[in-house]
């Protein structure tokens, strides 16, 4: 069944929100290098045209669940910046009341069931979540994102088999970005195509240029209805690049800068996709001026909720373990 | 009162709270062709066949899948064929389903049971007999619960059914075939709310699950030497009903705390030091603990048997500390 190509609008909105996540991650990296930002901060530029078009066809009542690099997860999905902004900065008006950080921002009145800064840990959630749809037959699908390295951990085996045999309405996506953190995905596997794996479970697998946000958004959107079908998961694997290494502050010995050049001088997922929206006029250079304005003024609102906001209080400590008081 | 196995209370717990809420569904290895090696969910797929999952072997994914479908509206009961398998989904009991509600900062409930088949039975050797309680223990967000009654086996499931928060439910295989009497009808026990199983006035004896028994039996024949046994089962050890405990031992004086879990790091040390810190100068003698041996399990006979406490070594402790 083709997917239908995506209207002007939603293209637009799918631009706005690559940029959101673009900036959001340089400030992010600003602030940290400012103290401001503390502890782990992974960064998702360069890979904003796997999850944004991914989440274009999602409601608020679908699924998804995230990685430690998750920020570019929750923008898609449709998260509060400002929210998130303040978790970053470990604030009492923060996604969690400032007790997650950057590797745990959760949204879940939109779905979003947490960054996880366990590498292969969205696996279950997302198969479970599935599961939830697929008894209550609301059409609600969920999409599980990870990276090449997740797919060398057990829950990653355990978790696909499962969804297989039941059937269950969840797309695996793979952002292959060639590293688990800082070793090369060749050094430790052979099969350094992660869509290949899916025959092993008797479900279909789907590489894609994850540079490309329109050949990503066509992919995951035959995935998705699949899985609305009641037809079962999907393997959809986008090979992509993360531009700043592994973590803020990562002196990425293990790769040159001619081969980040290559991926982000020519291979840059917003230049791209600038470049098709006005070559087929759906986009004005004035537009485009207005867009990158906009959200960084979002990102500069953002930073003084954040930076304007509480810390939490001590009581705050032994609040939230159970459902009751006890520690 | 009519009298029903252990297996059997929790058997109709999961019968009468599944027909009560039907967003409890249930997962887990062999649970629909034998009801579970232990037959504890025989029947469950005739009355319910959409909402019970025969899983393939794979810890993790049962965990973590549970774990999904609670943080979306349903509330899962896992069976974990023996215990000891937990090891192979411990990522998912310990960095997801235990933190989720905390590193989110509350905004989701956990309903999640791990139903968890646990102890010594038919000389299953090291990988099939162990006690994991005091592991789960030191982990914040988790409740830990231990019948050892069907009476509490029932009451104690209903809570955990009705809950927002995971339960390791731990159950003493070999208390399975244990009897006792069990109300017809509804009622819960709450977490936190420790038993006295036996009122006394010497000593107080702390067991929990198959050590209830036990220390029991060793009040029995203790009492017909004319000294009175306390016997306090906490049920619970995630929450702990410190109060009772301590109240209990500001009455006797003299405490045993006892447990089927191997002695070093054990639950059994968790409340021996409550006690220390908060009831010292109550106390006319050193706590004492009664516990499993510090081994793996062995396979014969010959050497299993000597792992695990029985009552005669709970009658020589008591008589040790009140002589």
């Amino acid at each position: 069944m083709p997917v239908e190509a995506p209207s002007a609008d939603t293209l637009k909105e799918m631009y706005t929100r690559m940029w959101r996540i673009r900036l959001f991650e340089e400030q992010a990296e600003y602030q940290s290098s400012q103290g401001k930002v503390m502890g782990a901060l992974h960064t998702y530029i360069g890979e904003e045209a796997v999850a944004v078009p991914v989440c274009a066809h999602l409601k608020d009542t679908d699924y998804i669940t995230s990685t430690h690099r998750g920020h570019g997860h929750c923008i898609s999905k449709g998260a509060d910046i400002k929210r998130m902004m303040a978790e970053l900065f470990g604030r009492a008006t923060g996604y969690c009341k400032g007790k997650g950080g950057s590797m745990h921002i959760a949204d879940f009145a939109i779905g979003m069931l947490g960054a996880n800064g366990i590498v292969a840990g969205g696996f279950g959630l997302a198969t479970g979540a599935g599961w939830a749809a697929q008894l209550r037959k609301s059409g609600q699908a969920a999409v599980c994102f990870f990276g090449d390295g997740a797919a060398n951990r057990g829950p990653f085996h355990e978790n696909i088999n499962i969804a297989a045999v039941w059937k269950l309405p969840v797309v695996y996506v793979c952002e292959n970005n060639q590293f688990a953190q800082w070793t090369p995905q060749k050094d430790v596997t052979l099969v350094t195509d992660i869509a290949n794996m899916a025959p092993a479970y008797g479900i279909p697998g789907v590489q894609v240029d994850g540079m490309d946000a329109l050949a990503v958004y066509e992919a995951a959107g035959e995935a998705i209805a699949r899985a609305r079908r009641g037809e079962g998961p999907t393997l959809l694997e986008c090979k992509t690049y993360r531009f700043h290494g592994h973590n803020f502050g990562d002196p990425q010995m293990y790769r040159t800068r001619e081969e980040i050049a290559e991926w982000s001088d020519k291979r840059d997922p917003i230049k791209r996709l600038a470049a098709h929206l006005k070559e087929a006029e759906i986009l004005t250079d004035d537009e485009d001026k207005a867009i990158q304005q906009r959200v960084a003024a979002e990102i500069q609102e953002a930073v003084r909720f954040a930076e304007s906001s509480p810390y939490p209080t001590p009581d705050e400590l032994y609040k939230d373990i159970y459902s009751y008081e006890y520690a | 009162m009519p009298k029903i196995s252990l297996r059997d209370a929790l058997r109709d717990a999961l019968h009468e709270e599944m027909a009560r809420d039907e967003s409890i569904i249930i997962l887990g290895e062999d649970v629909i062709m034998h009801g579970g090696p232990y037959a504890v969910t025989r029947g469950i797929y005739e009355k319910y066949p959409e909402r019970i999952r025969q899983t393939p072997i794979s810890e993790a994914g049962i965990v973590g899948t549970a774990l999904g479908a609670a943080l979306c509206g349903m509330r899962p009961v896992a069976e974990i064929m023996y215990v000891d398998f937990i090891t192979c989904a411990m990522d998912e009991v310990v960095n997801q389903m235990a933190k989720v509600r905390y590193m989110f900062g509350g905004q989701t409930d956990v309903p999640v049971v791990l139903r968890l088949p646990s102890g010594t039975a038919r000389l299953i050797a090291a990988q099939h007999s162990q006690s994991l309680e005091a592991w789960f223990m030191h982990v914040p967000g988790l409740q830990v619960v231990v019948p050892s009654t069907p009476y509490d086996a029932k009451g104690l499931l209903k809570t955990a059914l009705r809950g927002r928060d995971p339960v390791m439910f731990i159950e003493y295989k070999r208390l399975y075939t244990n009897e006792g009497e069990v109300p017809e009808g509804d009622y819960t026990i709450p977490f936190g709310k420790a038993d006295i199983k036996r009122v006394g006035r010497d000593a107080t004896i702390v067991a929990t699950g198959p050590m209830v028994g036990k220390a029991l039996e060793a009040a029995e024949s203790l009492a017909l030497e004319g000294i009175e046994v306390e016997v306090v089962d906490p049920r619970t050890l995630v929450p702990l009903d410190r109060e009772t405990i301590f109240a209990s031992v500001h009455k006797t004086n003299r405490v045993i705390v006892t447990d089927e879990e191997v002695k070093r790091g054990g639950t059994s040390a968790e409340i021996a030091s409550l006690i220390a810190e908060e009831c010292f100068d109550a106390l006319d003698a050193p706590v004492k603990r009664v516990a499993s041996a510090n081994v793996p399990m062995p396979f014969s006979p010959e050497l299993e048997k000597l792992v695990v406490p029985k009552a005669e070594h709970l009658v020589a402790a008591v008589r040790e500390l009140v002589g």
